[in-house]
């Protein structure tokens, strides 16, 4: 295993030295392997870490020391244990699915070797971020995640509107490193170790609950925030929809906006030991679960709706580990990964087929047209919203839910939050099937559409599969070595559960049916009856209109006034000024210079005669003495 | 009777000086140049005679070069000075100020 982790790690790396070296000579078809060939052979390395894992074998391995002083030295260690074993299998498994995609997707693009490229850039941060063993490398891992997100959404420079997104996720992500910059800080300030082995070790040393532990992992908890898109800081991602769809799928479905999940399922004995930054973990998964559901209702571009859903499953996610039901949280995590990049990765090729065109309503016909995008969307809608017993998205969100009503106290609330949002999540989803997807029930289409090409097609089945049977994969007990017994409740009270949660979403589903396909004239007639609650909704409870008043716009005005006023007056001021204080003294002093002899001859003669004067004096000649 | 060494140094003063005032009061360029030429020798006798009572001929070395400066000087400032003569200027120091500011 010692040699195998590494070569997880490296593979991907090499796969983007060559395509980012070679990439322009290389044949497309040559870069194209290389990019997903490396993250495919990871995968199998991973499945034979897998093997290990399942067989009760840890790895805490030192490869190399980068610095050391005398009391402190900072190894590169890679640390593997069921929860790094379920993220890296699902980064390269997914991950290699989607690159697959990406070869029958991104065929026409010029930019073809440097999209591989990156891609396998943020696969290497990723793995880099997950197999860490100590503090620096995951803030190294964490940020290269935020760079290669940053290049992939800015994938198109061409458009403003791509750039511009880059940036905002680029910034809002950074907001969020500072804070796990600090949160280091402080670890290695109070404990004087970075390593995770010694840190968790030696936690138990500071109070509990005290303001040490609570700060750090509130510090943790903005960079989980920031890149799990969560509220506050969840702008970035809608947005982050300009780049190509397989980088959707990956990075804002998959793979990267869950790594905030794993910070804190990682960081697990310190939330345990921080119950009331534990406590903000969960409110915020489970306001932001609610508050993205109802955004993803009232929006009318596929990839956005899909991205709201995102960042509602991933508070749903956040719930769970803030609560203590990390193996819950984790299994969702796998689940939605499966099946939110099987959606997006359909949803990719809808939007090819209907010429990069991403407003549902004008999309329709697919039944007829793209049958297995159809029914492998369906069965992606079907896993989201829970559909009982055969889709893996049932049982992960099921636990969840469970974990948050059979909680006592305030968790109770969040719980019943979660279950509202299950309603929420299937009116939304199946808006947009019926929208979309459901069209031509309403009128005869008669578009030709083509289905898009096997490489395209295999791995989004592939994943179909896998959001049905996902579910039956005992993740719990895979992981329960780490995380400990998850919390049991009766099975009266589990099918219970079940059932309350599936008639809410049915709720969900069936007024879906009703207004976007039986009835789609009550939907135009309810929406001018509540107008002003859709118009805030449409508009994203205009949280961008006030971090633009509240944050850039000042910021610009500030930045314009330096510009404007410090700039010239107070920085150039004061070069100039002492620039102009020597004009004018040389201006009077130029003076002296009369071309006239005998004027310098008194000079000369002064000078000599004060000269002689002084070292007559300094020597004692004079009748005045020196003191 | 040997001479006491200070009769050296006063003569020496004495000739300075009136090199010095001849040089700031006198306005014809060649006077004014051998004011200049005063001084030096002014110089030049103080170095020879404190050489004599110092029995060191480092005073002796200093005026050989005095003399040569003196001499090389001479040479470049009677030039310029029969240059501006046949320019048909004034002859006066005080009007001769083409290189003031």
């Amino acid at each position: 295993m010692d040699t195998l982790a590494p070569l997880v790690l490296l593979l991907p790396l090499a796969g983007f030295l060559v395509n980012a070296f070679f990439g322009r000579v290389l044949p497309r078809q040559v870069a194209g392997w290389v990019g997903a060939g490396s993250i495919g052979l990871a995968f199998l390395a991973a499945l034979a870490i897998l093997t290990q894992v399942v067989g009760g074998q840890r790895l805490d391995q030192t490869y190399f020391t980068w610095w050391q002083t005398a009391d402190f030295n900072l190894p590169f260690n890679l640390y593997v244990d069921p929860v790094s074993t379920l993220m890296i299998l699902v980064i390269t498994g997914v991950g290699f699915l989607i690159h697959l995609y990406s070869i029958g997707y991104m065929a026409e693009d010029p930019g073809f070797a440097r999209f591989f490229a990156y891609m396998n850039l943020f696969v290497f941060s990723m793995l880099l971020l997950v197999l860490s063993g100590n503090f620096v490398w995951l803030i190294i891992g964490w940020a290269g995640v935020g760079l290669s997100s940053y290049l992939l959404i800015g994938f198109w420079y061409q458009r403003t509107s791509a750039v511009l997104a880059a940036r905002k996720a680029f910034v809002m992500n950074t907001i969020g490193d500072v804070g796990m910059v600090f949160a280091a800080f402080l670890v290695f300030l109070n404990l004087r170790v970075l390593d995770y082995h010694d840190v968790f070790s030696r936690i138990h040393q500071l109070p509990k609950g005290g303001a040490v532990i609570t700060a750090i992992c509130l510090l943790l908890l903005i960079g989980a925030v920031a890149k799990s898109a969560q509220l506050p800081l969840h702008t970035w991602l809608p947005d982050a929809m300009e780049g190509p769809t397989p980088v959707s799928a990956l990075i804002h479905a998959a793979t990267m906006v869950t790594a905030g999940v794993y910070l804190i399922a990682r960081m697990h004995s310190l939330y345990d030991w921080a119950p009331a930054a534990a406590t903000t973990v969960a409110i915020i998964g489970g306001v932001t679960a609610f508050f993205a559901a109802t955004i993803g209702m009232a929006q009318v571009d596929i990839k956005r709706i899909l991205a709201y859903s995102t960042m509602s499953q991933i508070g749903y996610m956040f719930l769970a580990v803030g609560i203590g039901a990390y193996a819950a949280g984790m299994f969702h995590f796998m689940t939605h990964a499966f099946f939110k990049a099987l959606l997006f990765m359909a949803a990719g090729n809808v939007i090819h087929a209907f010429h990069d065109d991403q407003d549902i309503r004008h999309m329709g016909n697919l039944r007829a047209g793209m049958p297995i995008t159809f029914w492998t969307f369906l069965i992606g809608t079907l896993s989201i919203t829970g559909f009982p017993l055969i889709t893996a998205g049932f049982w992960s969100k099921d636990e969840i839910i469970r974990a948050a009503i059979s909680a006592a106290g305030s968790e109770f609330w969040l719980g019943v939050i979660a279950l509202i949002t299950a309603g929420l999540t299937g009116f939304y989803m199946f808006r947009l099937f019926f929208i979309a997807f459901g069209w031509e029930w309403l009128s005869r289409d008669e578009r030709h559409l083509h289905e898009a090409v096997p490489i395209q097609t295999v791995p989004i089945i592939i994943l179909a599969v896998g959001a049905v049977v996902g579910g039956f994969i005992p993740v719990g007990n895979f992981l329960q070595p780490v995380f400990g017994h998850a919390v049991e409740v009766g099975a009266a009270a589990f099918w219970g559960l079940a059932a309350l949660s599936v008639l809410v979403a049915l709720v969900g589903f069936g007024f879906a049916y009703l207004l976007y396909a039986r009835r789609p004239e009550l939907a135009v007639q309810w929406r001018t009856r509540i107008a002003p609650i859709h118009t805030l909704v449409e508009h994203k409870y205009y949280v961008d209109e006030l971090y633009d008043r509240v944050f850039v716009r000042p910021g610009f005005a500030l930045a314009r006034f330096l510009n404007d006023i410090v700039e010239p007056k107070v920085i150039d001021g004061a070069v100039d000024g002492v620039a102009h204080l020597w004009v004018e003294e040389a201006r009077e002093l130029r003076l002296i210079q009369s071309g006239r002899v005998r004027t310098y001859g008194i000079f000369t003669l002064g000078g000599a005669v004060g000269v002689l004067l002084l070292v007559t004096y300094f020597l004692g000649y004079l009748p005045v003495k020196p003191a | 009777m040997p001479v006491p060494a200070y009769t050296f140094l006063v003569l020496s003063g004495l000739l300075f000086t009136m090199g010095a005032v001849g040089f700031l009061v006198r306005r014809n360029p060649l006077v004014v140049f051998m004011c200049i030429e005063l001084m030096l020798n002014a110089v030049n006798l103080a170095f020879a005679a404190e050489s004599r009572y110092l029995n060191s001929l480092d005073g002796v070395v200093f005026a050989f070069l005095v003399i040569t400066v003196a001499a090389a000087e001479v040479v470049v400032g009677i030039a310029i000075i029969v240059q501006v003569y046949r320019s048909g200027r004034q002859m006066d120091v005080d009007q001769l100020d083409l290189m003031k500011e």
